[in-house]
């Protein structure tokens, strides 16, 4: 047999952040491998609603969420058709008095960070979605967010890591040896470094890391176009503040390119199934209704599922394991990892290249203490 | 939210028959079936005048008290409830016990021009004119394969539409063994006979097939080849179809687990592999109105626990089963119809995919993922089966909705509440 090939890097899931970071080593000048038991982007990059958002539910979230916005805009102008980018920015919802109030403290906390807010009120907001229920107080708006299709976004990056030499190979990661790693047919791979980037199931690889399953429904229509402009996310969350344990769902309406319309969202610990649940999607859909009542009239013709990769303190983990040295995570993104693939690739690199990080990544690091924090949506 | 003991999915002779012994033993039916009339594909309705055929059907099942529910489909279903939508309204559905008979659809294949205005399936084109589409005096190829091409070609034929060719792709020699199997039953005979004498004139070609259908706005002719001959004919529509393939999806999203024919397994009472659901018809393996009616029958009784009943329908059924599947093996696709597609050639309709960018995949989930192919309107009923066709591509999960169905549809809860 053939002396196996050594790696300078071998990424172990070509979900968007695996691809996100081979794109990045290959870039870096490293000699890179592409692990995938599936199909490339078909775990939950594939179910994903492909939201690029700032969302600021605590400083390091909002840090690595508009850092990994800024740098999709700048790749916006190589970004292929098929990936369907659009800056159309979020409305954030707010129903009453209350949720208007939390809409103006947010958009303080985004001018604080220098990112591009305002405040629309309800006549603005009915003149820019008219299809909403009247009544609602008003919304803020972030011009800078915008939605993409994920795993064109996901092959994107796969096709640039290939361009500049890196290999997708086609297996399952089954253990990390002291060289590379293993695959379950018995393939040993050898590499200098290993990036485990298997989402929900990066714990098989890296025990410890404290990453569970996080279920969520989606349901899109037939097309409508110029039904709907901008991402709509209702506010009321913050209020509500769900329990990490419990399940719920919340207002959140995206459109895309071809017109039709996607709707989410729900959040189930526990479920084991990747089944659609219809008393969830019930729930889900009802909600929906209640924001834009038009939608019950509106055709839709599907309905999926897909687990986010969630850990206890709702950040990612980017950076080595405690043991083995070689070793790295780039997982447990949960409901962001699609907006943050761009930023986690290049923090990941940063550390692993030794070079300097364009923000801080230590909140990021698998060896933080993880506490369980207030939930959204 | 409402509630029923046994519950028929689909009303064409599969559905009636087992509604029907299922009522008549003295068990409440409910028949749901998305038509206006019942019937189904054969028996389909011309306008609002119902088939003549659906009439003794239609007598008996009023009669043992079956209700209906017309013009309503199911679009979800859970091991308790089905989701219905209607016209003009939504609901969930308690069953108790299920029968299957939802049919099957015509497998379309793409080759250039596939998808001109005009250019239709073999069923569908039957299906418009029934809905009032006016045929009389238009020159139509039928093309394609199986009996359905014949039936719809006598059909148009006695609609005053002038069928210029029948092109049937199996060889000369398999067309004819499956044209001698037609008479395997005396219903069958006379349906030939039939058959003969509508298209008596009509000219019928084994081992020819349509390479294109060309036109500006709309068909305007088809080329067809047969062995080294190439030739082009003008017409106003194509109607094409390669065969019959079973609705499976509401039995799969239940859990039901499919034969070799990608329909419903069922056992000799036409039991599918889940407790509580039965399928009966085309659904369970496509084989022909005949055996459709007799395993109707079979499952409506069993459904009701009339075993004994049931037992009496067995053996006709599977000859006519036998007989079915041995016409069908005679007229199996032919190799080139893997290749008449151009890379522009349109894969899937739906979502504007051409072939060349689909067989870019080496998977029908990755070809899906990326291209988006069979994710619209029809959720991949047309180019998935092609797709399977075409490069073997193994079939996708089933998700709810199985038909497009309103949102507040799927906004009902289990008991039925919109709010
Ligand atoms: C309903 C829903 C809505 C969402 N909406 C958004 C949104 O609007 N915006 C946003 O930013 N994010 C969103 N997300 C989150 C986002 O989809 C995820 O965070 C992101 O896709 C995670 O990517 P990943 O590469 O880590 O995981 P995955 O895409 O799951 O990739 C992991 C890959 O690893 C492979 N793999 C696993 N184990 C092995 C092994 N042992 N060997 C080899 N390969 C292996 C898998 O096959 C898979 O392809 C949403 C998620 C869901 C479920
Ligand atoms: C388009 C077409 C045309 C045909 N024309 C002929 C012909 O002219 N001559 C001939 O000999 N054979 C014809 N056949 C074949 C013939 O229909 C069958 O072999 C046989 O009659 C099958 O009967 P069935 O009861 O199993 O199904 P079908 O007659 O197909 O009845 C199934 C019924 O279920 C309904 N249904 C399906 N899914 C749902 C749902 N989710 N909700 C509500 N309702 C649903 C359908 O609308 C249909 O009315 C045709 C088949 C097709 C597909």
């Amino acid at each position: 047999m053939a002396k196996p090939e050594a790696w300078d890097v071998a990424i172990a899931g070509a979900g968007i952040i695996g691809c996100a970071c081979a794109a990045a080593a290959a870039e870096a000048g490293l000699r890179t491998l592409l692990i995938e038991a599936g199909v490339p982007g078909g775990g939950t990059t594939a179910a994903g609603m492909g939201h690029i958002v700032a969302m600021d539910d605590s400083p390091a979230q909002f840090a690595l969420t508009r850092y990994s916005q800024q740098l999709w805009q700048q790749l916006a102008p190589e970004l292929p058709r098929q990936v369907e980018y659009e800056r159309c920015g979020t409305l954030w919802l707010a129903g009453d008095e209350d949720e208007w109030r939390l809409a103006a403290a947010k958009r303080e906390a985004y001018r604080a960070q220098g990112v591009p807010a305002e405040m629309l009120d309800a006549r603005a907001l009915a003149a820019a979605e008219p299809h909403l229920r009247p009544g609602l107080a008003g919304a803020m708006l972030a011009p800078e967010d915008g939605v993409l299709y994920p795993p064109a976004a996901a092959k994107f990056f796969l096709d640039r890591a290939r361009a500049r030499g890196a290999r997708l190979l086609a297996g399952e990661c089954q253990r990390i040896e002291a060289r590379g790693l293993r695959l379950r047919d018995g393939t040993q791979v050898a590499a200098g470094e290993v990036i485990i980037a298997t989402g929900t199931r990066a714990a098989e690889l890296a025990p410890g890391a404290a990453i569970a399953p996080r279920k969520g429904h989606l349901l899109i229509t037939d097309r409508y176009p110029g039904r709907l402009h901008h991402q709509l996310v209702e506010l009321g969350y913050l209020r509500s503040a769900h329990a990490l344990s419990e399940d719920s769902v919340a207002f959140n309406l995206q459109p895309r390119l071809s017109g039709q319309i996607l709707i989410g969202s729900s959040r189930q610990f526990g479920a084991a199934t990747a089944e659609v649940e219809p008393a969830m999607l019930a729930r889900m859909l009802q909600r929906a209704i209640e924001f834009m009542p038009g939608l019950a009239a509106m055709s839709c013709v599907r309905a999926w599922t897909g687990f986010r990769p969630a850990t206890p303190d709702k950040l990612p983990l980017i950076g080595p394991v405690e043991d083995p040295p070689h070793v790295w995570l780039a997982a447990g993104h949960e409901g962001l990892g699609i907006t943050t693939a761009t930023g986690t690739a290049a923090l990941l690199l940063a550390q692993l290249t030794g070079q300097a990080a364009a923000i801080p990544y230590t909140p990021y690091l698998p060896s933080r203490k993880t506490e369980a924090v207030l939930e959204h949506a | 939210m409402a509630r029923a003991a046994i519950t028929v999915i689909g009303a064409g002779p599969a559905g009636l028959a087992a509604a029907v012994c299922a009522a008549e033993c003295g068990r409440r039916v409910v028949l749901v079936d998305e038509n206006p009339l019942p019937g189904g594909q054969i028996w389909r309705a011309k306008k609002n005048l119902p088939a003549i055929e659906t009439e003794p059907w239609r007598r008996r099942a009023q009669a043992a008290g079956v209700e209906w529910r017309t013009g309503c489909q199911a679009a979800q279903a859970t091991p308790e409830r089905l989701w219905l939508e209607s016209a003009g309204e939504a609901e969930t559905l308690a069953w108790e016990q299920l029968i299957l008979a939802t049919g099957a659809r015509e497998l379309l294949l793409p080759f250039p021009g596939w998808t001109l205005p005009n250019c239709c399936g073999a069923g569908g084109l039957q299906a418009l004119v029934k809905a009032g589409l006016a045929i009389a005096g238009q020159r139509v190829v039928v093309a394609g394969s199986g009996p359905l091409t014949l039936a719809v070609a006598a059909y148009l034929q006695q609609q005053g539409a002038r069928v210029l060719l029948v092109a049937e792709q199996a060889a000369p020699m398999q067309a004819a063994a499956a044209a001698l199997l037609l008479f395997s039953s005396p219903a069958r005979v006379r349906q030939a006979w039939r058959m003969r004498d509508a298209l008596r004139g009509v000219e019928i070609q084994a081992g020819c097939w349509v390479e294109a259908a060309e036109g500006a706005e709309r068909l305007q002719r088809v080329r067809l080849r047969r062995g080294r001959r190439r030739w082009s004919l003008e017409c106003d529509y194509l109607a094409c179809g390669f065969g019959l393939r079973p609705n499976s999806e509401l039995g799969q999203l239940l859990g039901c687990a499919l034969n070799a024919e990608a329909g419903l397994q069922v056992d000799r009472w036409q039991q599918t592999s889940v407790a509580r659901i039965w399928c009966a018809g085309d659904a369970s393996g496509v084989a022909g109105v005949e055996a459709a009616l007799l395993a109707g029958q079979i499952a409506g009784y069993a459904a009701a626990g009339r075993q004994d009943l049931a037992a009496a329908f067995i053996a006709r059924r599977d000859r006519q089963q036998r007989a079915s599947r041995r016409l069908l093996r005679r007229l199996a696709l032919r190799q080139e119809l893997r290749r008449l597609a151009a890379d522009d050639t349109w894969f899937c309709r739906c979502e504007d995919v051409p072939i060349g960018e689909a067989q870019a995949y080496a998977s029908w989930r990755e070809a899906k993922l990326q291209t988006r192919c069979g994710m619209g309107a029809c959720q991949g009923r047309i180019c998935g089966a092609a797709g399977r066709f075409l490069w073997g591509w193994e079939a996708a999960g089933v998700r709810p909705p199985i038909v497009p169905v309103r949102v507040g549809t799927l906004a009902l809860t289990e008991t039925g509440e919109a709010q």
